[in-house]
């Protein structure tokens, strides 16, 4: 019986390893350093802030491993041997794949800091980080204050977790607004506005000089480099963006970029041996999409292609319309197609903030055609399938607008805000256009 | 605002300790006039007597420093005074044992048994002939011969014996519940029942104003709205900790004391007496009032803690606003006031199978016996259960009872939101819930349709009932055995009592035979889904975690498959934690595929791969 062995027990490599028990009968083992049952990371902060336990976190109970005949074991690999089709542990173990998929994510960027490896440094990324923040920033006795450095999504996320323990938090941020690489300066500025609200000490434009230790070789202070500013604080979070955790395969012939370089089938250049999730890298970028995608859903699709290859069904990935979401504090964030942070040359721009200053939609669309480009929806819930097939269907921003009342998600009760939107578009844009009614035909057809 | 929200917390603990110390003070006597009032419902005689019997053994006027050295004496008065009544009555009007072995020498001439109307007519005097005679007529029938002398006496000392009883029976004061609620309640004295309005303000007064200082000043705590679920499972209250585990002690104590020894609360009756007033003058509050009032003031303020908790989302307001309605207008203040215009005090909310005394024959009569509007709000039980649940359920899935309108849903989602995550996820309880669930609905269907026969036979034939049995089941006992082990420990014990251990939902989940049939439909036949949003889905948890009704809403949500299931109580709260806007509570048409099939852009992957993965699936 054929021997798939996937490296990484995270969404990717689990999706892959369900699919492939879904579609074969082939011998399957998952190889984790992490945990010996897969868990989602995406939930690693609600264990801290005491939303969950640890078991919550797990989307399978234990038993469904052996069940589903899926073979777990917890080591660590160190080498990828391709010629023998071996994999060698760190306790010198070894074991024999037909297919190799590594799933190995990713692992949090540093970048040569001056104390980046003091006791009370820690990245959020591996349930070990989660642990080393229990262990030195259990409350805000022990843990006078803290500081995070890099303004992205972990980031933020990590400055929440703090706060839930009411432990003061400086955050910096190397951009001149909150995650303005990203979204554009409306959106940014909201966010600036309500981590403020939440008595997070935000510093824009700020980078890290170096990380002073105690006696003990324990964290101290932090040096601002544009002002020398010394900052006292107990732990330091490093959440300056992640890259692919392919160190190990440093010595292979697997071909390495940033990630381990696959194909569109997600093969790397030996035989057998493939990659999948965060530590995948595109030899080419899918549409607009960037080579490396570190997001949940991508890993997922990925497993998923890649299990179809395997069990004989040959297919490229190939992901539809961009979309995301995430949750700043207490706003909450989706987003369908493209909006830049900065507006394209053919892009033009439709921005509607509520008056409460926490809800907002931000629309792209093309100066010429008209055409829906893609939205930004800050504290409205929007539906997935409407804005996929409105964007299949290459539909003009005017057709979108008159039918946003379709794609409300937002709780029954909710104040929908879709009349006022439209006032605003008409004025903007000296369109007549005029809020349909919705109408679940319409929605069952998307 | 902390000083004042800690404050709160203790004035509300204080006010909890006072109440239990309550049960401790004063003392009790019986005196003629709390004879009286205790028995003021039935005939004179019966408070006559027991004074007499009382004073004769000196327990009249003698104190009792608590109630349970008064219960040991209030029983053995019990026995003596129902030896005494039915030795009276069957010296007056029954028929004694003299008279018994008159008529027994009549019917027997050496060794023959001859038993007829004429020898009753004979041994004895015309009133009690004829009470012989109605009870023992089926002895002479043309049928029915005696070869032996010994089974013609013994079934003739049987029949006596049960006339004799049965002429008693107004009288007798069974050794029960009530009787010895009753009793002690009117027998408390002493300084509780001197400052019954001092004691309400100390008691509840103080834990409702303790409890507000703490649920108001959250509001000022976490300023910005939001879901604020931090910290939950390091809270020793409601993660299974020691205080969680005080609180379930205190709740099945108090479910115990409450169904099967009233007696030993009666004096926070007493003290709730001022709140009955305010519907009958100079009410006396029986201890479901207590509850009515508990349950009530629980929800309200509870209700105002949901109300500040979910202020963000507009869904969990509404609902919240709707039980604390239902709850406050029919459960508590109609059942209040129906009566006072001689109509049945039912909470008209209350939908059978869930309301199982609905066709019992006492129940039944309460509603016959008010004239038009009586029988009126009979019938309206009947389009309830029948016409308006399933067609409710049909557009807007069960949570339109649940949790918009249902007492114990209601209570479970104010009281019982702080225990929701405690709710078992596990496949295996899933298995569970469907061995428990349907079986007592089944046995709900049962139970009714043998009491209801019962009360059909004794309404449309009075004079003639049946013995009760239909299907070889006796209406009575299957009716308290249902009473007890769902309507008491089921519902009651476990399913509040629990809440600290099985979190807020496990009588909704494992046991409302309502919830059942309510799910059957929105299984198979409703408009209602949680709908979820294309591939949004980040697999956190945070909804399975918070689902009262244990569903792992995260294995739907994660696949892209909306959520479809009999249990679904429609609160909401999942939608509320999701952090990533995923998951929706709709009312849709519903052709079947809709509602059910995952749709094919679920993973925002491209259409073509999907199909194909739809085809391997
Ligand atoms: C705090 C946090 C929040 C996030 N929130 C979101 C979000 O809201 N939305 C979103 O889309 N994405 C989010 N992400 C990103 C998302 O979690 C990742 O994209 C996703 O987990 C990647 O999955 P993966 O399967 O590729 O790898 P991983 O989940 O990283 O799993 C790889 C596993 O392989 C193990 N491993 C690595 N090397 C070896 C080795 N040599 N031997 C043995 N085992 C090894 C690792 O220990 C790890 O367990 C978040 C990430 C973090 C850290
Ligand atoms: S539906 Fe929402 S809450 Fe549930 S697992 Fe998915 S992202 Fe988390």
């Amino acid at each position: 019986m054929e021997h798939i062995v996937i490296i990484g027990n995270g969404i990717s490599g689990v999706t892959a390893a369900r699919h492939i028990r879904k579609l074969s009968d082939k011998r399957i083992t998952i190889i984790s350093a992490e945990t010996e049952y897969f868990f989602s990371r995406t939930a690693l902060m609600y264990i801290y802030m005491g939303h969950m336990k640890f078991v919550h976190t797990q989307p399978y109970e234990n038993w469904f491993w052996k069940k589903n005949r899926i073979e777990l074991k917890k080591a660590y690999v160190t080498q990828v041997n391709e010629t023998s089709k071996e994999l060698v542990f760190d306790t010198g173990e070894t074991m024999k794949y037909d297919k190799l998929i590594i799933a190995t994510g990713s692992k949090p960027n540093k970048f040569g800091w001056p104390g980046q490896d003091l006791e009370g440094v820690m990245g959020m990324y591996h349930k070990q980080d989660l642990e080393s923040l229990e262990k030195y920033a259990p409350n805000n006795k022990v843990c006078k204050r803290a500081v995070i450095v890099g303004g992205g999504l972990i980031g933020i996320e990590l400055a929440e977790m703090l706060q839930s323990r009411n432990i003061p938090v400086t955050f910096l941020v190397r951009e001149q607004s909150f995650w303005n690489g990203v979204l554009p300066a409306e959106e940014s500025e909201m966010i600036n506005r309500h981590i403020r609200e939440h008595h997070i000490d935000l510093r824009l434009g700020v980078n890290l000089q170096e990380i002073n230790a105690d006696e003990y070789g324990k964290v101290k202070s932090i040096i601002i480099k544009e002002t020398g500013e010394e900052i006292e604080c107990n732990i330091v979070g490093l959440t300056a963006g992640v890259s692919p955790n392919i160190d190990f395969l440093k010595g292979s012939n697997i071909e390495l970029g940033r990630g381990v370089k696959v194909n569109r089938m997600l093969e790397t250049n030996v035989k057998d041996i493939y990659a999948i999730g965060d530590c995948a890298e595109q030899h080419e970028a899918i549409g607009e999409r960037r080579p490396i995608e570190a997001v949940w859903y991508t890993g997922r699709m990925m497993g998923e292609t890649l299990a179809q290859t395997i069990c004989g069904n040959p297919k490229e990935y190939t992901p539809g319309h961009w979309f995301n979401s995430a949750k700043f504090l207490d706003i909450e964030y989706q987003t369908y197609g493209w909006v830049w942070a900065k507006p394209k040359e053919n892009e033009a721009r439709f921005y509607w903030e509520h008056k409460d200053g926490k809800k907002c939609i931000h629309v792209s669309f093309d100066k010429n055609s008209r055409e829906f480009i893609g939205i930004n929806t800050f504290g409205i819930r929007l539906r997935h399938h409407s804005f996929n097939t409105w964007l299949n269907e290459k539909r003009s921003v005017d057709y979108v607008l008159e039918h946003l009342a379709d794609a409300n998600f937002d709780p029954e009760f909710y104040k929908q805000h879709e009349k006022e939107i439209i006032t605003k578009f008409n004025t903007e844009q000296q369109t007549q256009i005029t809020l349909k009614k919705r109408n679940w035909k319409r929605i069952f057809s998307y | 605002m902390k000083f004042i929200r800690i404050t709160g917390l203790y004035i509300f603990i204080v006010s909890v300790l006072l109440s239990i110390t309550t049960l401790f003070m004063g003392s009790y006597t019986l005196t003629s006039s709390s004879i009286e009032e205790a028995f003021s419902g039935k005939k004179s005689r019966v408070s006559e007597t027991l004074t007499v019997v009382a004073k004769e053994n000196g327990l009249l006027n003698k104190t009792y420093p608590n109630q349970f050295s008064f219960m040991e004496d209030v029983k053995i008065l019990l026995n003596k005074y129902n030896t005494r009544i039915t030795d009276d009555l069957t010296k007056e009007r029954g028929i004694s044992s003299v008279e018994k072995e008159r008529v027994l020498s009549a019917a027997t001439k050496e060794g023959k048994v001859i038993y007829s109307q004429e020898i009753i007519n004979q041994s004895l005097s015309e009133n009690k002939a004829k009470l012989l005679h109605d009870g023992t007529n089926w002895m002479y029938t043309s049928n029915k011969t005696y070869e032996y002398e010994e089974n013609f006496e013994k079934d003739l000392t049987d029949k006596i014996n049960e006339i004799n009883r049965q002429l008693a029976g107004e009288y007798v004061l069974y050794d029960n519940k009530y009787t010895r609620f009753d009793i002690t309640e009117r027998s408390a004295t002493g300084i509780i029942t001197n400052n019954k309005v001092l004691f309400l303000f100390l008691t509840f007064g103080l834990g409702v104003i303790g409890s507000l200082m703490y649920i108001i000043t959250g509001l000022f705590l976490k300023p910005i709205p939001g879901i604020k679920n931090n910290g939950i499972y390091f809270n020793n209250a409601i993660n299974r900790g020691w205080v969680g585990i005080i609180v379930f002690g205190f709740l099945v104590s108090f479910y115990v004391l409450l169904y099967f020894y009233p007696y030993i609360i009666a004096n926070w009756t007493n003290i709730v007496d001022p709140l009955k007033s305010i519907f009958i003058k100079n009410g006396s509050a029986s201890q479901w009032f207590l509850y009515g009032i508990l349950y009530t003031v629980s929800m309200i303020v509870m209700g105002i803690r949901m109300f500040i908790k979910y202020r963000h989302n507009q869904y969990q307001i509404v609902r919240t606003a709707s039980v604390l309605f239902f709850q406050i207008i029919f459960a508590f203040l109609l059942v209040e006031i129906l009566p006072l215009f001689d109509l049945p005090g039912v909470d008209l909310k209350n939908a059978w199978p869930l309301d199982y005394n609905f066709l019992t024959d006492w129940n039944v009569k309460n509603y016959l016996e008010a004239g038009h509007l009586g029988k009126f709000l009979f019938f309206w039980g009947f389009i309830l259960s029948l016409v308006v649940v399933p067609v409710l359920v049909y557009f807007y899935g069960k949570r339109w009872y649940c949790s918009w309108v249902c007492g114990c849903g209601g209570l479970a989602e104010t009281l019982g939101d702080p225990y929701r995550q405690l709710s078992d996820k596990r496949l295996i309880a899933w298995k569970i819930e469907r061995w428990t669930i349907y079986p007592i609905l089944i046995f709900a269907i049962v139970m009714t349709i043998v009491v209801g026969m019962n009360t059909y036979d004794i309404i449309a034939t009075p004079n003639n009932p049946n013995n009760h049995t239909f299907l070889g089941i006796n209406a009575y006992k299957i009716n308290e055995w249902y009473g007890f082990f769902i309507g008491s420990i089921f519902a009651g014990v476990i399913g509040t009592g629990f809440y600290p251990i099985l979190g807020n939902r496990s009588w909704c989940r494992f046991g409302c035979p309502l919830a059942a049939y309510m799910g059957i439909v929105q299984r198979f036949k409703s408009k209602f889904r949680i709908t979820t949003n294309g591939g949004q889905c980040i697999s956190c948890g945070n909804c399975s975690t918070y689902c009262e009704q244990g569903i792992d809403v995260r294995s739907y949500a994660q696949k892209g498959q909306n959520i479809v299931r009999a249990s679904c109580v429609g609160c909401g709260i999942c939608s509320a934690v999701c952090p990533r806007g995923v998951l929706k509570l709709e009312n849709a048409p519903n052709d079947g595929k809709t509602r059910h099939e995952i749709p094919e852009v679920i993973l925002g992957n491209d259409v073509n791969l999907f199909e194909m993965l739809e085809e391997n699936k």
